[in-house]
């Protein structure tokens, strides 16, 4: 690919360094289920620096209790509740970051609880949210994957929605979890989701995330370790047509010595004001000895006029760790791909198609569970019919 | 019957000094059925040639013609002329990361003939030819040439060329890098595909081991840009015993 590349690897020495605000400030900053606690959103804050207020429309007035469907499809001893504030679930993975993700956490007096049990085989799990109506609105889940479970949880967002969301994970101490977020949403529809993932010892997730439709579609993953050995791979794909704005800002928190964490996320723009932007955060804390941690994020701009913020942020408080990297690049078309597959017959706008979906398809071939695969393959093969002719 | 003519073609490469001649007027005829080999020191511009049949945008023709049955190949767009019956196998075959070559074959293969390939038909059609090939079926799950060694993947050149049975082949250094027993698999692909298909092909090599197994009916010399001399399968084994030294001084 013709990109430029900023690359830096982190040995044993202590380092920091990145752009914008320095991550300890991040660390160090408000956690709260109040709203009162957070300035107001404006540009001038570091979190929402890139997103113009307009773009959040209802988001940022009141909000209402969700009032779409939640469908779900899971084996018989997944059990599912609503659950009060007074549940020990609610907010144990997490308190919100940002007064829209601590609004939407006021707003709901109840969240939707699915339990996975610990088990063997591998239980399959479907969450159909779909909303039609677009009142500003606030949804809060709750994902308790029991200590020794093994689950695959795919959360399908489509419909018109202007939502407010919050999402606790939790993984028990030896479980399994690959959780998947789709976020395909009308082109009117705008969405912010805070994901809050919890780890026990020994706990292994993949959590994706992928972005397609939604005029705004904002995900803020954030990671945090209880327990030494655990493993959190963060994957992502975003497609951005004319005028839609993506945004994901995972942060991973090694706080526990002996954990790995993989963040990888790639996207593809096109056409004018196609906007998209990623944030990465580590931190590797004083008591995250052995942490092993790596981080990539990788945009293909197809046309003019669209533009790839991408901001890696590594800030390392011991000496003691396994590695430490991180790396960031934006780039067009590769030429010679595209004479390749011309050369065997095939259109250059098949071509190009082709291309863009190997180069999204690589993070989907990372999941290694095959019928989601399949899906999220068919997905993207889907947005790119839809979006280039 | 069908030819492939290629008149008096001058060809530059853009680099950062501005245009770069290479190519100073090759005439070829190529007719289907026939073999012609190219050989010549490196650099004199026979990946050029290679690549200017096919359409690298690349590489500007600034003189000559290419014609195909009579069509003026050089109007055509790089999918175009592969649909016109040309095929390009690389010296250096490029990865396209993320798209498995089951996907890759029968998206080339929808293309060339203009309709998806029943699905049972061309499975097993993908699958008898890889068998020939000797390449094991798993590579059908893999990314396009992703991790695939020198060998592996001009063996997949070979499978596209067998499967997608175009009119003119050029094979640029096919047989370099490959092993004494690949060399004879990969000549067998080559050889079936031009029994099958009639097909006619420009074989480019440094090497006459290839020419034991793929026969020549033409010997062409390829020295700066031009077709120094041209000869029977003979000019070969001269070449191998005395080197371009005669050209490249003349
Ligand atoms: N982009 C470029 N910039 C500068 N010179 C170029 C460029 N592309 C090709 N050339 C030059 O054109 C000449 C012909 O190259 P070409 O690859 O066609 O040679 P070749 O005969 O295939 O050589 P080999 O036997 O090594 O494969 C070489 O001198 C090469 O350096
Ligand atoms: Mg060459």
């Amino acid at each position: 690919m013709n990109e430029q590349t900023k690359t830096a690897q982190h040995g044993l020495s202590e380092h920091s360094h990145g752009a914008g605000v320095p991550i300890q400030i991040r660390s160090a900053r408000v956690r709260s289920a109040d709203v009162n606690d957070f300035e107001l959103v404006t540009q001038r804050e570091e979190q929402w620096r890139y997103l113009s207020t307009d773009r959040l429309g209802g988001l940022l007035g009141e909000l209402e209790e969700f009032t779409g469907d939640l469908g779900l499809t899971a084996p018989d001893d997944v059990t599912t509740a609503w659950v009060g504030r007074d549940n020990e679930l609610f907010g144990k993975a997490g308190l919100p970051e940002d007064r829209i993700s601590a609004a939407a956490w006021t707003t709901c007096d109840a969240a939707y609880l699915i339990t996975v049990p610990s088990s063997e085989n591998a239980q399959e799990i479907s969450l159909k949210v779909t909303s039609a109506d677009s009142t500003p609105s606030a949804l809060h889940l709750i994902v308790d994957a029991k200590p020794f479970s093994n689950s695959t949880i795919v959360i399908d967002h489509t419909g018109d929605a202007v939502l407010a969301e919050n999402i606790e994970i939790n993984v028990g101490d030896e479980a399994q979890l690959t959780i998947v977020s789709i976020q395909d949403w009308s082109e009117d529809s705008i969405h912010t989701s805070a994901h809050f993932i919890r780890l026990g010892r020994n706990a292994r997730i993949k959590h994706i995330v992928v972005s397609l439709g939604g005029k705004t579609v904002r995900v803020v993953p954030s990671v945090e370790y209880t327990g030494p050995g655990a493993d959190a791979n963060l994957l992502g794909v975003y497609f951005a047509d004319a005028g839609q704005y993506l945004e994901h800002r995972p942060f991973i928190d090694h706080s526990e010595p002996n954990c790995k964490s993989r963040v990888t996320y790639k996207g593809a723009l096109q056409g004018t004001k196609a906007h998209t932007v990623w944030v990465g955060d580590v931190l590797i804390r004083k008591a995250a000895e052995g942490t092993d941690t790596y981080e990539l994020n990788r945009n293909l701009l197809l046309t003019d006029g669209a533009r790839a913020d991408s901001v890696p942020n590594l800030e390392i408080e011991t000496g003691q760790i396994e590695g430490a990297g991180h790396a960031s690049a934006s780039g067009r078309f590769d030429d010679e791909q595209l004479f390749y597959l011309q050369a065997r017959g095939i259109s250059e706008n098949e071509a190009r198609k082709l291309v863009v979906f190997g180069f999204l398809n690589e993070i989907i071939q990372q999941i290694g569970i095959e019928s989601v695969e399949t899906r999220l393959a068919e997905s993207i093969e889907a947005e790119l019919a839809r979006s280039t002719h | 019957m069908s030819i492939l003519q290629i008149k008096n073609l001058h060809v530059s490469v853009e680099t950062d000094q501005g245009p770069k001649q290479i190519l100073r007027g090759v005439d070829l005829t190529i007719r289907n059925g026939e073999t012609h080999a190219i050989m010549g020191p490196n650099g004199s511009g026979k990946s050029t040639l290679a690549y200017s049949i096919a359409g690298h945008p690349k590489y500007e023709v600034t003189e000559g013609e290419i014609l195909l049955d009579g069509e003026n190949v050089l109007e055509m767009s790089v999918d175009e002329r592969a649909r016109a019956g040309l095929f390009l196998a690389m010296q250096y075959p490029v990865e396209i990361p993320g798209v498995s070559v089951s996907n890759f074959l029968r998206t080339a293969k929808t293309a060339i003939s203009g309709e998806a390939p029943s699905i049972r038909g061309w499975v097993k059609e993908v699958r008898e030819s890889m068998d020939a090939l000797r390449m094991d079926s798993a590579f059908t799950e893999r990314n396009v040439n992703e991790g695939f060694s020198g060998g592996e993947k001009k063996r997949h050149e070979i499978l596209q060329l067998s499967l997608l049975k175009p009119k003119f082949a050029v094979l640029d250094e096919t047989d370099s890098g490959l092993d004494v027993d690949a060399l004879k698999t990969v000549s067998e692909g080559v050889n079936r595909a031009k029994e099958a298909n009639d097909l006619g092909v420009l074989l480019i090599t440094h090497y006459t081991r290839i020419l034991k197994y793929i026969q020549p009916d033409f010997v062409h010399v390829f020295v700066a840009g031009q077709v120094a001399e041209q000869g029977g399968p003979e000019l070969a084994e001269r070449l191998e015993a005395e080197g371009y030294d005669r050209y490249v001084r003349a």
